[in-house]
């Protein structure tokens, strides 16, 4: 693996020309059938999904959505949900379920979007449910990083067995930005930030919280997007395999389990 | 012999429970929200409620608790949790110690069992004068204890959250603690349980994304400041003035978050009041 610093894999976890959701699942599914709706209230483009073949079987694939060019972007909300998308999302993952279909997830966002109508229809509860369904789906879920994953807006996609994220992802509280603005009072500190964060994958592999590294082309995926794709397919298709053997109630134990133990303090003997 | 520890216990919450209700001023002080003044001891015996405006001051843990529990049946879970500094992020031990001395607690989190109106629950409180009760992994891991006895123990739970979002020097593992909580909330609420969740001044960030918005019943104090994203960042992303009341506790119960706005003088007798009407809750 290349010795980047944070900054630059920052950098390249943004880069426009980086593969992203419409490319994995023209590259990796077929048929894919795209849901849209939470049936609640709304669409959301900031998240894409629906029902696709992968390798054949059906499965369900769900990701946040960015766009390339700035129309793209505008039309997406530059991949920030509001409450819709994370709602829709858990719409598809229970109806997964229903049908047992494994879940994929791809996740690429600077977060959840801090709007006036998000917070009046319940972004934060929006999230929280998810994190909470999650962890009781009875079907694999694997989440791939692809780019940023940024606060509580990622890790509502993120609750699976498996979280695999791309070499130069990163993956995070907020960004580089919003923790130097907090902390410091001056988000021009963010490079400083980014070696403070433990946001790469390799640190975040050590700290438990990732579960497997996906190689991208030397400089980034984006200079090579072909290669890349197929890493991604490797590993997922590799992860999938192995949860295929579980049944629905040791997934659900075992991804308790591995979220459980993230922070966990030593055992600690108390009887109250 | 039960008793003795019983008044021994009640004794220990008492004193912890006077340091924590402490507000600075000498004897008079003045409201932040209306700017009178009134006296001390007033405000004191009135929950830390201004008699003027009825604006709620932050609270304590202890002092919280105090509030709330039977006397005598206050028993901490996990007092001696330690707070962590997983990242080794540079100058972090010496601010959670600077808290620490503050305020007396080793984190921003407190847990207990205890009893309202005679019925055994398991609380937790989160204390905003800790790091602005943010979210670190010892607050994830105490609050997930807290739930995982509620769970065996098969006791309701109450929750009553406080917290500017998340501990910023403990990054990702500050965000795992979210799923964490939201995980073993699941497992609790299969088991048919009640879990109760009360959302004080400020209610923010991953706390919000979390477990303060997963109870069965969902409460809120008066005026208290609830959301996922900050008011600050808001007016920037949009730029526009927040209309008047946004994001306050009267306005998440407009928009059907909050199942009802409870006055502090009001609390235990409504959590007492829930406590009864679920009675009967634990499948068997
Ligand atoms: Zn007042």
């Amino acid at each position: 693996m290349s010795e980047l610093t944070a900054a630059q894999r920052v950098a390249i976890a943004r880069h426009p020309q980086r593969p992203n959701i419409t490319d994995y699942i023209d590259a990796l599914f077929t048929d894919f059938f795209e849901q849209k709706g939470d049936r609640l209230c709304g669409e959301d483009g900031a998240v894409l999904g629906g029902v696709a073949l992968y390798h054949g079987r059906p499965v369900t694939v769900i990701g946040t959505r960015k766009g390339k060019t700035l129309e793209e972007n505008l039309n997406c909300n530059f991949g920030m949900p509001n409450p819709e998308g994370y709602r829709k999302a858990l719409r598809l993952m229970r109806q997964a379920e229903k049908f047992r279909r494994p879940i994929f997830t791809f996740i690429d966002t600077s977060g959840a979007y801090p709007g006036l109508e998000a917070e009046e229809r319940g972004q934060g509860e929006a999230i929280a449910r998810n994190l909470m369904e999650m962890s009781q789906l009875t079907v694999p879920v694997i989440a791939v990083i692809t780019g940023e994953g940024n606060s509580g807006g990622a890790l509502a996609l993120g609750v699976g067995d498996r979280v695999l994220m791309l070499e130069n992802a990163v993956y995070a509280i907020l960004s580089p930005e919003g923790f130097a603005t907090i902390l410091w009072k001056d988000a021009s500190r963010h490079e400083e930030a980014c070696d403070l964060m433990k946001l790469t994958a390799p640190d975040l592999l050590r700290l438990g919280v990732i579960d497997d590294i996906i190689p991208e082309p030397e400089g980034g995926a984006h200079l090579a997007p072909a290669i890349a794709l197929r890493q991604v397919d490797r590993a997922i298709s590799r992860h999938l395999a192995e949860l295929d053997s579980e049944s629905g109630k040791s997934l659900v134990a075992a991804r308790y389990q591995k979220f459980r133990k993230m922070g966990a303090a030593a055992p600690e003997k108390e009887n109250p | 012999m039960n008793d003795i520890f019983a008044k021994r216990r009640a004794r220990l919450l008492a004193m912890k429970a006077i340091r924590d209700n402490y507000i600075p001023g000498d004897k008079l002080v003045s409201c932040p929200h209306c700017g009178q003044e009134s006296e001390r001891k007033a405000v004191a015996e009135g929950l830390s409620v201004c008699p003027k405006c009825g604006y709620h001051w932050p609270l304590g843990a202890y002092y919280r608790l105090s509030t709330i529990l039977d006397p005598g049946s206050f028993r901490e879970l996990h007092p001696r949790l330690p707070a962590g500094d997983p990242l080794s992020f540079p100058g972090y031990r010496t601010k959670l110690e600077s808290s620490q001395r503050k305020t007396g607690l080793t984190e921003a989190a407190v847990t207990a069992t205890g009893a309202i109106g005679g019925r055994r629950c398991v609380v937790g409180v989160l204390d905003s004068r800790f790091l602005m009760g943010s979210m670190s992994a010892a607050v994830g891991e105490k609050i997930t204890l807290a739930i995982e006895f509620a769970t065996k123990n098969k006791l309701p739970l109450i929750l009553f959250a406080a917290s500017g979002g998340a501990r910023m020097q403990e990054g990702i593992l500050s965000l795992m603690q979210m799923a964490k909580t939201s995980a073993a909330l699941a497992r609790f609420s299969e088991k048919g349980l009640l879990y109760i969740s009360v959302l004080t001044d400020p209610t923010t960030g991953g706390v919000t994304a979390s477990f303060a918005s997963l109870g069965d019943i969902i409460l809120a104090e008066p005026g208290a400041l609830i959301g996922f994203a900050g008011p600050r960042v808001i007016q920037q992303t949009i730029g526009e003035t927040l209309p008047e009341g946004f994001q306050r506790s009267e306005f998440q119960m407009e928009h059907g978050f909050v199942d009802a706005v409870v006055p502090r003088t009001e609390m235990r007798d409504t959590l007492a009041r829930l406590l009864r009407l679920h009675e009967k809750g634990g499948r068997q």
